[in-house]
């Protein structure tokens, strides 16, 4: 069965295009998934690196969907998704995954109404409308009673959303999902779905140029993304009825204020989070790594870089536009971490502080 | 040979070492032997290689082929949430958006290509010609990009105004239109296909042997005349091959289509609405999809594409050997 199992990790190899296994001392690790948390994944493999030179860390960021694939698959050793998996899915690894939040990312709706200069809100009830196709004019009494003193045009509202499955749709959905009811029933989260109305733009580029260029039109895109790119976004009502902007601070807001077991394996989704300074539209993105894994060094190697990055590699997110993970999830990541296991032993021991290099 | 009688004994006696120089020829050129395995080898791999592409694509699309059957072809629904597949819209709109492309490229490549052969002057002809087929070389997302800052913009903001108040009571013309939409995408694929019409019709119009003019020409024909009723006809095959190769290409299309039609799952006879063509589709969701049934039906959706491919290309064929049966001047073109 061992040797097995280094058939497969050789084969991993080879798949990943790497060089025949190299002398011991080097260790190779090699990951896939969302595109999403791809710039802070490979700066966080060239800071981690740098002082260590004989591990080499590859990701390719091929999709949540693909990630997830070849994380079932064991073509890579460990998966990156936006989305956590459902329940057939973990059916499909036997229950071997741990997912593993790294940052948060948030999703915000942008929009261009002529004549509108001011920062429009938005509550849920508003957007589950107009992206079920309910609500179909700017003027409509719904949107006019969150936005007191804007005079809204008379104007068709068109809704343009992600054509590529997307973590952000998945968020995007999910959230939709939570605060509505008829959304949840006729539509459903993932990351891509049966829109009711709207037309679909690639990426966010082609949603953020779409709404941009067509008055009257509303969209959702990464709260990254918006950033970088100096582009207006609404507000948004959470759930203790506060008209929440969007911020790196709002997003790990969301993080602390939700609720976690102790024993969580932090497939929960913190949209609609509770807080009172929390921005709704958030979510984790996850590492996919196994509880049981085969080979020590490679396992050890990996739960130390992941351990590294959830703690001082936290310093790079702000920076790069992704919102810190708050200190009570560190904590229950540092547990999780515990528990991987090689042939029934802890990979990390219990006293594991992430010093003792 | 001349006058030798002793020659011909020896003539009827030629025939064993002939025999045997021949088989000697053939035991030496081993080399050719290697030589011909090999290029059989290659020629076969290709076909071989489209039956590994169809089996991977039939393997793959098997479990959604048996879930929703001929279903797949007629139904609406797209719905990844529920595991409810259907690509009536898709194959409908990669049909549409073809023919959009068709209508506007065919007059205008055919006017390049009779324009450069029959009336530019010399000294244009090669520039002009060799321009046209640049457009060939321009990668397709730079097309969508130009499609997105400047095609859209010219459609919504300066055509369709002066154009709505009379098209918009036509079925084609109906709705609002935001920019994004089964025009736009057929409009940037009829002129990605232009520069592979308008060279190969004009290749097949050069080769028009000149008599057949000459011979229009002497009975009175004007210009025009001689180009609509003899040369046009002559090579039609060629030109014929010369749509189609463009149509391949149209119906393939997947990067500058999706960034400029809209991407969503309708069926809508509106050029002005959005569409989806199945290309653009594949491309679109393929890496995010997380249920294998989802994967699933996006291969059965290419595996569709591609009999879409086979049975224009057949048509075609069947069309031109109909058409043509003899005087077919380039139809080595296709």
């Amino acid at each position: 069965m061992r040797s097995l199992n280094r058939l497969a990790l050789a084969a991993a190899f080879a798949a990943a295009g790497a060089a025949p296994l190299a002398a011991q001392s080097e260790i190779r690790l090699t990951g896939a998934g969302a595109t999403f948390p791809y710039p802070i994944y490979s700066k966080w493999v060239l800071e981690y690196t740098k002082s260590r030179p004989q591990i080499e860390i590859n990701y390719a960021s091929i999709g949540s969907g693909g990630g997830i694939r070849q994380f079932t698959d064991r073509t890579v050793e460990f998966g990156a998704t936006d989305g956590p998996m459902n329940d057939s899915q973990i059916t499909a690894v036997r229950g071997n995954v741990l997912h593993i939040p790294t940052v948060l990312g948030a999703v915000v709706p942008i929009y261009v109404v002529p004549g509108v200069t001011q920062q429009l809100n938005f509550t849920p009830e508003v957007l589950a409308g107009i992206f079920l196709g309910q609500i179909t004019n700017w003027n409509d009494s719904r949107i006019a009673a969150a936005n007191p003193g804007v005079s809204l045009p008379n104007r068709d509202i068109l809704v343009v959303h992600r054509s590529d499955g997307s973590g952000t749709t998945y968020i995007w959905t999910d959230y939709l999902s939570k605060v509505s009811p008829d959304w949840q029933r006729r539509v459903g989260k993932g990351t891509a779905v049966n829109w009711p109305v709207g037309l679909g733009g690639q990426g966010n580029p082609g949603v953020a140029s779409t709404v941009q260029r067509t008055p009257g039109s509303i969209g959702y895109v990464e709260l990254v993304y918006a950033l970088q790119n100096r582009i207006a976004f609404g507000k948004v009502r959470n759930r203790s009825g506060a008209f929440v902007e969007a911020s790196l601070a709002s997003t790990t807001a969301a993080a602390a204020s939700a609720t976690f077991e102790p024993d969580t394996d932090f497939r929960v989704s913190i949209t609609d989070a509770p807080g009172a300074d929390a921005y709704p539209v958030a979510s984790f993105t996850w590492l996919l790594i196994a509880k049981r894994m085969s080979n020590a060094g490679n396992a050890r190697a990996l739960l130390e870089w992941i351990w590294w990055a959830v703690h001082d590699g936290q310093r790079f997110t702000t920076p790069l536009g992704y919102a810190p993970l708050p200190r009570p999830v560190v904590q229950l990541i540092e547990a999780r971490l515990k528990t991987v296991t090689v042939g029934s032993r802890p990979v990390l021991a219990a006293d594991y502080t992430g010093r003792s290099r | 040979m001349t006058a030798g009688t002793p020659a011909l004994p020896r003539a009827s006696a030629l025939r064993p070492p002939a025999a045997e120089r021949w088989r000697e020829l053939r035991i030496v050129s081993r080399g050719d032997r290697v030589y011909r395995v090999a290029l059989t080898f290659l020629a076969l791999l290709l076909p071989l290689l489209l039956f590994f592409i169809v089996g991977e694509l039939v393997a793959g699309a098997w479990p959604a082929l048996k879930r929703f059957g001929f279903g797949f072809l007629t139904s609406s629904t797209w719905d990844p949430v529920a595991g409810q597949f259907g690509a009536l819209p898709l194959i409908f709109g990669t049909l549409y958006s073809s023919l959009v492309a068709m209508v506007i490229a065919v007059p205008l490549a055919l006017g390049a290509a009779i324009f450069l052969t029959e009336f530019a002057p010399r000294w244009m002809r090669t520039p002009v010609g060799t321009l046209i087929e640049l457009l060939a070389g321009v990668p397709s997302v730079i097309y969508g990009l130009w499609g997105m800052f400047v095609l859209i913009p010219l459609l919504r903001d300066v055509l369709w105004p002066v154009l709505r108040p009379a098209l918009s009571w036509l079925p084609f013309f109906e709705g609002a239109f935001y920019g994004p939409s089964v025009l736009a995408g057929g409009t940037i694929l009829a002129i990605m296909c232009l520069p592979y019409i308008t060279a190969v019709s004009r290749e097949v119009l050069a080769a028009v042997p000149a008599s057949q003019r000459e011979a229009a020409l002497g009975l009175g024909a004007t210009r025009w005349e001689a180009v609509w009723t003899v040369i046009l006809p002559y090579g039609r095959t060629g030109i014929f091959g010369a749509i189609i190769l463009g149509l391949g290409r149209a119906l393939g299309e997947t990067m500058a289509v999706t960034m400029l039609i809209g991407n969503r799952h309708e069926l809508s006879l509106s050029l002005v609405q959005p569409g989806y063509t199945i290309a653009a589709a594949v491309a679109n969701e393929f890496a995010e999809a997380a249920s294998s049934l989802h994967l699933s039906a996006l291969v059965l959706a290419g595996l569709v594409l591609f009999l879409i491919t086979v049975a224009v290309n057949a048509c075609a064929r069947w069309l031109i050997w109909r058409v043509a049966r003899g005087s077919a001047v380039g139809s080595a073109a296709i």
